[in-house]
C-alpha cells in the first residue's frame, strides 16, 4: 500500500507544537503539508529554543515537529501575498490555523471566507479554552491549560503541591485530537463523494455541490485536558464530587488502590501494577500483607498496605523481585531511564530512530541532519519513516509560485 | 447535529480489545459517528468489567468502564462454538473496523489474525495494539500503562530532580496509544475509499510512547552529551528554561510559564531575581530563579500576582482542582458535561468528545452496556443479514 492520505495537500498555518504536531502525522500517512509562515521570522518555534539547542539557525524544537514538511513564506497582511495563499487554499483539501480567536476574521481567511473559496476543505481551528468566556484571551500554552484542568492534582504524592506533566500534554493530545478530527471529515467527504457518483445516473452532480463535504473542525487545549481525564472526572462527577486523593506514598493513579505505584528498591525502582493483594505477598514474600480479605482494603486502607510494602520492597535489589514476581505472572517492572533505553534491545527492537536530513541551501550554507524518532504506526507491515528533515524558512515558495500557483493561474 | 451528519456515520466497528488503550479507540470512533459493538466472552465479559476499578460502582458497573464504555453495544460470543462462530463471521464481514489489543499471538489462536480476518473481508481495517511489538525482548510482558511509563523512559521527566521516579497520575500511555491508533485507522479507511482494500494498522504502546517524548528524546539521540534533567525545585519541564512551574502563594498556586526573568522580577518587585536577568542565564540558573520565586510569592495571594502579571501579558494562570474548574465561567463556556440516562434510573455523568464538528459538539446517549444487552437485536441483524446472501444467491 502506498501511504494512505498520498494526494491530500495540507495547508498549516499553525505554530509552536499543537497544531503542528497534527500536520507531523498527517505527513506521516501521507499528505503534503506546506506551512505558510511569515516572511522573516516563520513559524515561532524557529525561534523557541529548549536546552538552547539549535539546528542551523532553527530550533532542535522545530526540527523535531516540523520535518518532512515544506515552506512557503507569505505576509498575510500584504495583499500580493493574501491572494497568492488564496489560490493555495482552492487547490487544498485540509487546513489548520491556531491564531487566536478574531484573527483569521481579520485577515478574511475565517472558515466562512475559505468555504466561499473551496467547500470542500477541512478548516481545523486549535484554540486555548474555545471561542468564548472568560478565558478567551488567555494564552493558549501547555503549562496553562494545565494549571486550570486541575491536572496538577494527580500526580505525585499527597503532601506535595500540585504536580505538572513533564511533557506538552495538552500540546500533544490536542493536536491529535485534531487530527482525528480532519480525518473523520476527509472519511465523510470521500465516503459522500462517492455515494453522490455512485446515484449520479438518478440525482445528478447536485448532490456532490450541495453535500455537506467541507467541514470545520474544532479543538482546544483545555477541552482536550478535560477528555484526558475523563475516567476520574467521570468517578468523581458521579461519586458526590468527593475530590481525587492522591496517595501518601507510590502514588501513580489517584482511583487506583494499592499496590498501583513505582517504589524505592535496595538499587533503584520498581513498577507494581494492578492485582490482586494476596499473591502479590505471596510473591514478595511479606507476611504483613498475606492476609485474608486484605483486597477488600486495596483502596480503604491504600496508605498502610503501600507503606508495608514500600519498607519491605528496600530490603532486596529490583532483580531479586522482579524474578519472584515474573514467576508468579504479577505486573511489574523495573523502571528505566534514557541512558538504559537508549542502548536497550527493546528499543531497539522498535527501530524509533529516525534520520532526516536536507542539503545545503544557497543562502545557509550548511548541510542539515538530525536524529529523531518516527512515526510510531504501521500499516500493512510498513513504517513510514520520510528522511527529509524540517524546511528552511520559505524553501519551497519559489518552486510553489512555479507549481501550483502558476497550474492555478493557466486553468483560469 | 442530527445522527446522519456524524462523519464516521454508517461505519461498523468490531471492538475485540480490554481495558483503555483500544476501547477508548473505539469510543471516539462511536463519537464520531461510527456503530460499535464490544464483542465480549459470555458470563465474565471484557476484563475491563472485572480487573479495572475504582470504588465506586453504577448499576452494576464501575465508574471508569462506563466513561470508557459508553454509547457501545455488547455482543457475548463464545468462540468455540461453531454456531456462535459463524454468526460471528458474519458480523465481519459487515465491518468496515476491527479493534483488538490482545497480546501478541492471541488473536492467531483465535483464528481472529488480521489474515484469517481479511479473507472473510478484505476490505476490513484491522487495528491492532501491541504493548512492546511484536519482536524484542519486551514483546511478552504486559502492556499495562504503569508498566509502559516506568520502560520508556517516562517517569524521570515530572516532578523534580530529588523526586525519584514520578508518573503520570493519568494513564497516558494507554490514551495515548489508542488515540495514535485512531489517527492510524482513519487515514486507512480514507484510503480504502480509493481503492477498496483494507489495512492492516499496528501500534505498539511503546511506540506511542516513544513518539510522545519525541522532544526529550529527539535532543539526546541528536546530542548524547546532552542530559535530560528535571529541576531541583518545582520541576515542571526538563527541557523548559526559567520560572516555568507551578508555585505556591499565600491562598493557593500560580502557574508560571514562560517568560523574561527581567519582567518577572519587575512586576513581582522581586528583586532578587534582576542578577538573573541574562536571557542567557535563564536555563543553566534556573533551579536558583525557581527558589527565588518559590520563597517570594507565598505573601500574597494568587489573585495580587495575577492582577500584576496579566494586564503585562506574561504567561501565567492560577492552579485548579476539579471543583474550582466546574464552578468556573469558563471551564462552563465548553459545554463539556453530559448526562446519559441508565434503565435503573440513574444518569451517568461524563465529560464529552473534545472535537467539535461543523460548530457542533459530539453527544453521547448511553451508558455502557450490560453484558450481552444487544445479544437479540444483533442476532436478528445477523439473520437477516444471512437471509439477504441466500435471496442473493437464489436470483
Amino acid at each position: 500500500m502506498t501511504q494512505p492520505l498520498k494526494g491530500i495537500t495540507v495547508l498549516e498555518f499553525s505554530q509552536y507544537l499543537a497544531g503542528p504536531y497534527a500536520g507531523l502525522r498527517l505527513a506521516d500517512l501521507g499528505a503534503r503539508v506546506i506551512k505558510i509562515e511569515r516572511p522573516g521570522s516563520g513559524d515561532a518555534c524557529r525561534n523557541l529554543a529548549t536546552k538552547d539547542l539549535w539546528v542551523d539557525g532553527d530550533s532542535l524544537l522545530f526540527h523535531t515537529i516540523n520535518r518532512n514538511k515544506e515552506s512557503f513564506c507569505a505576509d498575510l497582511k500584504n495583499p500580493g501575498d493574501l491572494a497568492a495563499v488564496r489560490q493555495l487554499i482552492r487547490q487544498a483539501d485540509v487546513m489548520t490555523h491556531n491564531f487566536r480567536p478574531g484573527v483569521m476574521e481579520k485577515i478574511g481567511l475565517d472558515y466562512t471566507s475559505v468555504q466561499a473559496i473551496n467547500p470542500r476543505i477541512i478548516y481545523g481551528e486549535v484554540s486555548g479554552y474555545g471561542n468564548e468566556g472568560p478565558w478567551v484571551h488567555k494564552p493558549g500554552q501547555d503549562l496553562l491549560a494545565q494549571a486550570v484542568s486541575g491536572l496538577g492534582w494527580l500526580s505525585g504524592n499527597r503532601d506535595q503541591g500540585p504536580v505538572p506533566l513533564g511533557l506538552a500534554i495538552a500540546d500533544m493530545l490536542c493536536g491529535t485530537h485534531l487530527a482525528q478530527g480532519i480525518l473523520a471529515a476527509l472519511v465523510r467527504r470521500q465516503r459522500a463523494t462517492k455515494r453522490s457518483g455512485n446515484d449520479s445516473v438518478n440525482k445528478g452532480a447536485e448532490e456532490i455541490e450541495t453535500g455537506n463535504t467541507g467541514a470545520k473542525v474544532q479543538v482546544s487545549l483545555l477541552e482536550s485536558m478535560i477528555d484526558f481525564q475523563f475516567e476520574g472526572l467521570t468517578t468523581y462527577l458521579n461519586n458526590g464530587q468527593q475530590s481525587p486523593s492522591r496517595s501518601e506514598i507510590a502514588n501513580a493513579h489517584a482511583f487506583l488502590g494499592a499496590p498501583y505505584g513505582i517504589y524505592q528498591t535496595k538499587d533503584h525502582w520498581i513498577a507494581i501494577s494492578m492485582g490482586p493483594l494476596g499473591p502479590l505477598a505471596e510473591a514478595l514474600v511479606c507476611p504483613a500483607l498475606n492476609r485474608n480479605d486484605i483486597d477488600k482494603e486495596a483502596f480503604s486502607q491504600r496508605d498502610t498496605i503501600k507503606a508495608t510494602l514500600a519498607e519491605h520492597l528496600r530490603t532486596q535489589s529490583t532483580d531479586y523481585w522482579m524474578q519472584r514476581l515474573n514467576a508468579a505472572a504479577i505486573w511489574a517492572s523495573e523502571v528505566v531511564d534514557y541512558d538504559t533505553l537508549l542502548q536497550h534491545p527493546a528499543f531497539k527492537a522498535v527501530a524509533m530512530e529516525l534520520q532526516v536530513s536536507r542539503p545545503a541551501q544557497n543562502a545557509r550554507g550548511n548541510e542539515v541532519t538530525v536524529t529523531t524518532t518516527r512515526c510510531p504506526l504501521q500499516i500493512n507491515g510498513q513504517r513510514f519513516a520520510s528522511h527529509r528533515a524540517a524546511p528552511v524558512l520559505g524553501a519551497d515558495t519559489a518552486h510553489i509560485r512555479q507549481t501550483l500557483l502558476a497550474k492555478q493561474e493557466v486553468a483560469q | 447535529m442530527s445522527e446522519l451528519q456524524r462523519p464516521l456515520d454508517g461505519l461498523l466497528v468490531l471492538d475485540f480489545s480490554q481495558f483503555l488503550s483500544g476501547p477508548s479507540a473505539a469510543l471516539r470512533l462511536a463519537d464520531l459517528g461510527a456503530r460499535v459493538i464490544k464483542i465480549e466472552r459470555p458470563e465474565r465479559g471484557e476484563d475491563g468489567r472485572n480487573l479495572y476499578l475504582s470504588d465506586c460502582v453504577l448499576e452494576g458497573e464501575s465508574t471508569l468502564f462506563h466513561a470508557i464504555n459508553r454509547d457501545k453495544e455488547s455482543f457475548c460470543v463464545n468462540l468455540k462454538d461453531p454456531t456462535q462462530r459463524d454468526a460471528l463471521n458474519t458480523l465481519i464481514k459487515q465491518a468496515d473496523i476491527l479493534i483488538a489489543n490482545f497480546r501478541p499471538g492471541v488473536m492467531h489462536r483465535l483464528g481472529l489474525d488480521y489474515q484469517s480476518v481479511k479473507s472473510l473481508n478484505p476490505g476490513i481495517v484491522y487495528g491492532e495494539i501491541s504493548g512492546y511489538g511484536l519482536v524484542g525482548p519486551w514483546a511478552e510482558r504486559p502492556g499495562q500503562d504503569l508498566l509502559l511509563q516506568a520502560l520508556s523512559g517516562l517517569t524521570w521527566l515530572s516532578g523534580s530532580r530529588a523526586d525519584g521516579p514520578v508518573a503520570m497520575g493519568v494513564p497516558v500511555a494507554d490514551i495515548f496509544t489508542g488515540a495514535q491508533l485512531v489517527q492510524g485507522i482513519l487515514a486507512a479507511v480514507f484510503a480504502r475509499e480509493f481503492s477498496g482494500e483494507g489495512s492492516h494498522v499496528q501500534i505498539s504502546m511503546l511506540e506511542a510512547m516513544l513518539d510522545f517524548q519525541f522532544e526529550p528524546l529527539t535532543i539526546a539521540l541528536h546530542d548524547p552529551e546532552q542530559s535530560i534533567e528535571r529541576a531541583a525545585v518545582n520541576g515542571a519541564h526538563a527541557l523548559v528554561a526559567g520560572a516555568y512551574g507551578f508555585y505556591r502563594t499565600q491562598d493557593g498556586y500560580i502557574a508560571l510559564s514562560m517568560g523574561r526573568v527581567e519582567d518577572l522580577a519587575r512586576l513581582l518587585d522581586c528583586p532578587a531575581l534582576l542578577p538573573f536577568s541574562d536571557p542567557a542565564l535563564a536555563f543553566a540558573e534556573r533551579d536558583a530563579i525557581k527558589q527565588i520565586l518559590a520563597d517570594h510569592l507565598p505573601c500574597q495571594t494568587t489573585a495580587h500576582w495575577l492582577s500584576l502579571l496579566e494586564p503585562a501579558d506574561i504567561w501565567c494562570a492560577e492552579v485548579l482542582d476539579w471543583e474550582q474548574l466546574l464552578a468556573h465561567e469558563g471551564f462552563k463556556t465548553l459545554d463539556m458535561l453530559q448526562s446519559l440516562p441508565m434503565p435503573g434510573g440513574n444518569a451517568l455523568t461524563t465529560s464529552r468528545c473534545p472535537i467539535r464538528i461543523d460548530e457542533q459538539c459530539l453527544w453521547g446517549s448511553q451508558p455502557a452496556p450490560q453484558l450481552g444487552q444487544h445479544q437479540a437485536t444483533i442476532n436478528q441483524e445477523i439473520q437477516s443479514f444471512h437471509n439477504a446472501l441466500k435471496g442473493k444467491s437464489h436470483e
